[in-house]
């Protein structure tokens, strides 16, 4: 049996890599939206492994849940990046300093 | 060194190489083909896991829909493939000392805590047969039918929200308006005319 401590070590990584990746690439916000997807994954990971050791089921039946979401999530956000490109013909973090305070 | 094991370290190693690969690549159109990699390494790791279900869903839905759906957009979108900026080059230490010490701190945590907890603490499921889509099925229309319901709501609102964000109106087609319609009055449409006596 693998030990828990590996799995969660590498949902770590995961969610390390998705953080480093949001601050990485303030250019793009498609990029960014790949990065919460990540990030969503390595919870997901978690909550499995944690399931699975400890014999319950109710770690599953809430990755369902989260998968949903993150379905809708996801449609609104792409959603929302159509719009934005619509009207400013860039998908940039930058240009969307609108408010200026 | 057992199968399992062995199994766990390639798909792992192979999963944080694609992610990495997701992050630092420049155009969209490879990150979300890695990303479909990383979701496809994952559900082979959720399968040892005992996830069958979800490793399947994982695979159907987010390989088949949600992916498919990014790509669509990396396509419609016709964003020329942005070279590394200079924000790029600026924010990468920041990026990497955040993925050192977030990593230093947890993994640092991890091993200390997990390293001999009793397994079989929780035990408090109420296995129906040996299948685990079966399991699954059995908690979500008895115990979680509730939440279940509201995610349909969820997607329910999901659909709703983009096909009123991204719709837009062709000038031109001819269009009913029925706000318009509805709210019509005997006045706008009838016109009493009087004074016509010879």
């Amino acid at each position: 049996m693998i030990p828990i401590s590996y799995y969660l070590i590498l949902s770590t990584i995961i969610f390390a890599i998705s953080i480093a990746g949001i601050f990485i690439n303030r250019k793009n916000i498609l990029i960014l939206l790949m990065s919460l997807e990540l990030m969503f994954l390595s919870v997901n990971f978690n909550l499995i492994t944690l399931g699975n050791y400890l014999g319950d089921l109710t770690g599953q039946v809430f990755v369902f849940f989260v998968l949903t979401v993150v379905a809708a999530e996801s449609a609104i956000g792409l959603a929302l990046l159509i719009v934005l490109f619509r009207n400013k013909k860039s998908i940039d973090v930058d240009d969307l300093s609108e408010l200026k305070g | 060194m057992n199968i399992e094991l062995i199994t766990f370290f390639i798909f792992s190693f192979l999963l944080i190489f694609t992610c990495l690969k997701v992050v630092t690549s420049s155009n969209p159109v490879l990150s979300a083909v890695n990303l479909v990699f990383s979701f496809f390494l994952s559900a082979v790791l959720w399968l040892l896991l005992g996830a069958e279900f979800l490793s399947i869903i994982l695979i159907l839905v987010y390989v088949g829909a949600v992916m498919v759906l990014f790509l669509f957009v990396v396509m419609m979108l016709d964003i020329n493939i942005a070279k590394k900026s200079a924000a790029y080059i600026n924010y990468l230490p920041l990026g990497i000392g955040i993925f050192i010490a977030f990593n230093a701190i947890i993994i640092f945590f991890f091993i200390n805590t997990f390293e001999n907890i009793d397994y079989n603490a929780v035990k408090n499921i109420e296995i129906i047969s040996k299948s685990n889509t079966e399991n699954l099925g059995y908690l979500l229309f008895t115990k979680y039918l509730v939440e279940f319901e509201i995610a349909g709501l969820i997607l329910l609102l999901g659909i709703i929200s983009a096909i009123v964000l991204t719709y837009k109106k062709n000038p031109k087609n001819k269009y009913q308006n029925p706000t318009k319609q509805i709210s019509v009055t005997k006045k706008d449409r009838l016109k009493v005319i009087t004074g016509l006596k010879e």
